[in-house]
């Protein structure tokens, strides 16, 4: 396993992720500079990627979708706020609409990349991903359920509060 | 039921304004996919074809009573929803994984 630290910081809104490898920085963002080797990333093993348009200057957009095992096509995209190869990243990843337009029903999440040299060939790269608010957290919690739903939700709250988990 | 519930399933049943509402009218389980689709400005085949995506995704069941099939939110498939934070880790333990694979792959062949 690569993943060296998970922190999970709920007053924050924040979930922080460290990993290292080896290899060099410049390799580690070649990871995220090139379409084709984020399609081998992004989406997982049932739901490949496919980037239809990459422009990782800030300003710039990332766009995708993910191809499920029925024909279904997830979009999303990245708006880029900060990028300094190979050093940062910083980009709001949201989800799209069909037609690539932003699905403003569900939260935004800002995700910030670092990648540090640590010298004999080895990298370590931190994703930080916030979202913008407790509400936002609730709302990807209940897995993008809008406002009413989470009202409803008080409904089996007694079930739930069975599950430490899940009863927050 | 961590197996079955799949996170770009769920996203992407929820990401429906009529699939939100489906799952908000069935947590009691009161309604029938027929009075279901009475209340949407669409076919019926429409509302089926939404409760169909919201059923594989586990969000909600189906269950016969007499000639009405009801539509029922799953609570437990809401309760695993929950736990999103935890699948978010998984999620990017799974492409840090991929990018591992990717970094020393590339170190024998091309690059």
């Amino acid at each position: 396993m690569t993943v060296t630290a998970v922190r999970k910081d709920p007053e924050a809104l924040t979930m922080t992720i460290t990993a290292e490898f080896d290899t060099s920085p410049e390799r580690v963002w070649k990871l995220w500079e090139d379409p084709r080797q984020l399609e081998r990333w992004w989406g997982p093993p049932t739901y490949p990627a496919t980037v239809d348009s990459h422009d990782l200057r800030p300003g710039g957009r990332v766009e995708y979708h993910m191809t499920g095992p029925e024909g279904d096509q997830p979009r999303g995209y990245w708006e880029i706020v900060e990028a300094d190869a190979p050093h940062s990243l910083v980009f709001r990843d949201g989800f799209a609409n069909d037609d690539g337009t932003p699905n403003t029903d569900l939260p935004v999440v800002t995700a910030r990349v670092t990648i540090a040299d640590l010298g004999s060939g080895r990298t370590r790269m931190s994703i930080e991903s916030t979202f913008p608010s407790a509400e936002a957290m609730e709302q990807v919690l209940a897995m993008g359920v809008e406002e009413g739903l989470k009202q409803a939700l008080g409904q089996i709250d007694a079930i739930l509060a069975e599950d430490p988990v899940a009863s927050r | 039921m961590d197996n079955a519930l799949d996170i770009d399933r769920v996203f992407g049943a929820l990401a429906d304004a009529t699939r939100r509402d489906i799952v908000r009218r069935a947590i009691g389980g009161q309604e029938c996919v027929a009075e279901l689709a009475g209340r949407y400005p669409m076919s019926f085949a429409a509302v089926q074809k939404h409760v169909a995506v919201l059923e594989r995704a586990g969000l909600v069941t189906k269950q016969r009573m007499g000639r009405c099939k009801v539509v029922r939110t799953n609570s437990e498939g809401l309760r695993v929803a929950r736990r999103l934070l935890d699948r978010y880790e998984e999620l990017w333990r799974g492409r840090i994984d991929r990018m591992t694979e990717l970094v020393t792959d590339t170190k024998e062949k091309d690059v």
